[in-house]
């Protein structure tokens, strides 16, 4: 038979399949792009910043509760209630309802927990308060000035933690799931009786990766440079190449996912042990520095905290590249080892 | 070795643990031929298919495919077979195009996908998406995908399981098609129908051996009992007055019902209405056929093909 028409390179056409695979999958463009943005619309209000919210007292004792409580009601920072016992007040203290009660007596005497932040701030608040009442003269003139930096907001903090998320999670589900699917169905073993070359189908993977990856990158960028204003103090070059090399790193996890596992199931908790822990530990909500000393080695080993990391001192920081010598190799150095893996334990059939 | 067999394998065996999946099998397809392997399920046709097409490495024995080996020719032996598997699907977000396109890219030389699409049928199907084909387009899809290399052998494993009669059919003509231009098929199947339609020559494959091989006429005509008697009567007729049918072999009873093997029908005919008029029984029904594979199956093993 003769043959018309064009060729097609197969790397090339191995990675367009890919791509319309996932742009056809509407489940994934939920998790890839609604999902962080969602996340960071819900975060960003939920903790964006306010006048901080007054602290709730108890006041009892035998005679003049009334004027210690004007005394309190005038601080900004207090929120005095009543109780008609000493017993009562202590019971909404230890509920947590109050964050110190006052018994007014001579001397006045303060109950309160002192291992609860906010009882001691209520505690030099009240205190404040009733020495101002009884006469005290301040000794030095203040005067206060309130900041709100951007870039120092839970947002700015936040952000750049979904973005490292989202780079990992995206990378794992998408290459570690359509492989492991491909598998199943026999896809994989059909492609390799063909001359198809094996490591066109794997680069085909992590090349349709990048292109996702800059449209998620630049999605996410956007939605919070847009909306909260959250800065990009470091080069749109460094923070381009670091979204590479954590692609990079992080499809050698989902081809490292994928490499074996014959079953949905099976790849569905596989990837869930990997990514849950980096969820908790890598400093995506909250910085890592508050477990325990211990955890700390091991934690910033893991590749989402070195990601993490580096996102936050490039943007935040203004960093460049090469003062994050550490956070670089940790990312370079598990996406090579699970590059190595992958390959060696590899499953095509 | 020099071998002027399209596919030729001498003492395949293939061991899964305690089960000898293929036991020491011998076969070997002419250029141009259409040859079959039937046999149940759990025969071994699949394993000894994939170990032809490359992608099953034997325990033991000898493959030459082309006049090549696979250790030592991969590449090249890739671009000149076409592989269907058994039950394998495609991706279900591309269309019947985007898949012919991306597995003509995996080949230097071969068939336009518009014209591959021409020559299954599909182009009604062209911009459907792969997961909402029937199971008859998806095979042909199968079977397109496995022709867009120009292949000089098309290795098909039960390519028309689970389809309607109608799509079978239209699949064998497209099988039909490609033998005509020249190629050389091997297919596994257990249809008879199929076998007896389509190949050439046939391999009657059981626990992992060739039990029979030949062509489907040869085959029939080696049974001593090329015939097939089937009647029925009131009160049914008693094993002992079958088995007294002179030259009767492997007879099966199904209510009322017998089927029988003869080696003669001038023989039997009398002989049975003679019998059971002395046993006093009426004759409901009668029949004759000649016999097909499925009874050849049946002489060489003592079972049924298919379990009914």
């Amino acid at each position: 038979m003769s043959d018309v028409g064009k060729t097609y390179h197969p790397l090339a056409e191995l990675i367009r399949a890919r791509l319309l695979e996932v742009a056809r999958e509407p489940e994934a463009v939920f998790w890839v792009f609604v999902f962080p943005i969602g996340m960071a619309l819900a975060l960003g209000f939920a903790f964006r910043d306010k006048a901080p919210e007054p602290v709730a007292v108890g006041i009892t004792g035998r005679a003049q509760t009334g004027v210690l409580r004007d005394a309190l009601t005038r601080s900004s920072l207090l929120k005095p209630r009543l109780f008609s016992s000493v017993a009562e007040g202590r019971a909404a203290l230890r509920t947590g309802k109050i964050a110190l009660l006052v018994e007014n007596g001579s001397p006045i005497v303060y109950w309160y927990d002192p291992t609860r932040p906010d009882s001691r701030l209520a505690r030099f608040e009240v205190d404040n308060a009733v020495q101002q009442a009884a006469g005290r003269k301040d000794a030095a003139p203040v005067r206060d000035e309130r900041v709100s930096e951007k870039g120092s907001r839970y947002i700015d903090f936040l952000l750049p933690g979904l973005l490292g998320l989202n780079l990992l999670s995206t990378s794992v589900w998408g290459i570690g799931y359509s492989i492991v699917n491909a598998r199943i169905k026999k896809t994989l073993k059909l492609m390799t009786a063909t001359p198809m070359r094996r490591s066109d189908y794997l680069l085909a993977q992590m090349l349709s990766r990048f292109v996702l990856l800059a449209f998620e990158a630049a999605v996410i960028l956007a939605f919070g440079m847009l909306v909260f204003q959250v800065p990009l103090r470091g080069s749109p070059g460094a923070l381009l190449l670091l979204c590479a090399l954590c692609g990079l790193s992080f499809a050698g996890l989902g081809l490292l996912c994928g490499s074996r596992v014959q079953t949905l199931e099976g790849v569905n908790g596989l990837i869930n042990v990997i990514l849950v822990p980096m969820w908790l530990f890598s400093g995506v909500f909250f910085s890592p520095e508050r477990f325990p000393r211990a955890m700390h080695g091991p934690i910033q080993a893991l590749p989402l905290t070195a990601a993490n990391d580096a996102l936050r001192a490039v943007m935040l920081e203004g960093k460049s590249l090469a003062a994050l010598p550490s956070q670089l190799a940790i990312l370079a150095l598990w996406g090579v080892a699970s590059y190595a893996v992958a390959l060696k334990i590899f499953r095509w059939q | 070795m020099q071998s002027s067999f399209a596919i030729e394998c001498r003492g395949l065996t293939k061991r899964y643990g305690p089960v000898t999946a293929v036991d020491g099998l011998d076969l070997a397809v002419s250029p141009g031929e259409c040859f079959g392997l039937l046999g149940p399920n759990g025969a071994g046709k699949t394993t000894t298919i994939e170990i032809l097409e490359g992608l099953n490495r034997p325990d033991s024995g000898e493959v030459i495919v082309l006049g090549r080996r696979w250790r030592s020719h991969e590449p090249e032996l890739r671009e000149r077979l076409g592989v269907s598997l058994q039950e394998s699907r495609f991706l279900d977000k591309l269309t019947v195009f985007e898949t012919l396109r991306l597995f003509r890219s995996f080949y230097r030389e071969g068939r336009d996908p518009e014209a591959a699409l021409r020559d299954l049928s599909l182009e009604e199907k062209r911009d459907a998406r792969v997961g909402k084909l029937s199971g008859g387009q998806r095979q042909r899809l199968a079977v397109a995908c496995a022709l867009t290399g120009n292949p000089e052998i098309l290795f098909l494993d039960e390519p028309t399981t689970g389809l309607d009669p109608q799509s079978r059919r239209q699949l064998w003509d497209h099988i039909r098609a490609f033998r005509e231009r020249g190629g050389t098929v091997l297919l596994t199947t257990h249809y008879m129908e199929e076998a007896e339609r389509l190949c050439d020559r046939v391999a009657i494959v059981d626990h992992g051996r060739i039990i029979g091989a030949g062509t489907p006429a040869e085959l029939i005509g080696r049974l001593h009992a090329p015939h097939i008697l089937e009647f029925s009567s009131d009160p049914p007729a008693s094993p002992d007055l079958v088995a007294a049918i002179p030259g009767a072999l492997d007879p099966r009873q199904r209510g009322s019902h017998w089927t029988v093997s003869v080696s003669s029908l001038v023989e039997a005919i009398p002989a049975l209405l003679l019998a059971l008029e002395c046993s006093g029984a009426r004759l409901e029904e009668l029949s004759t056929r000649r016999a097909m594979l499925e009874d050849v199956f049946l002489a060489l093993t003592g079972r049924e093909l298919r379990d009914e």
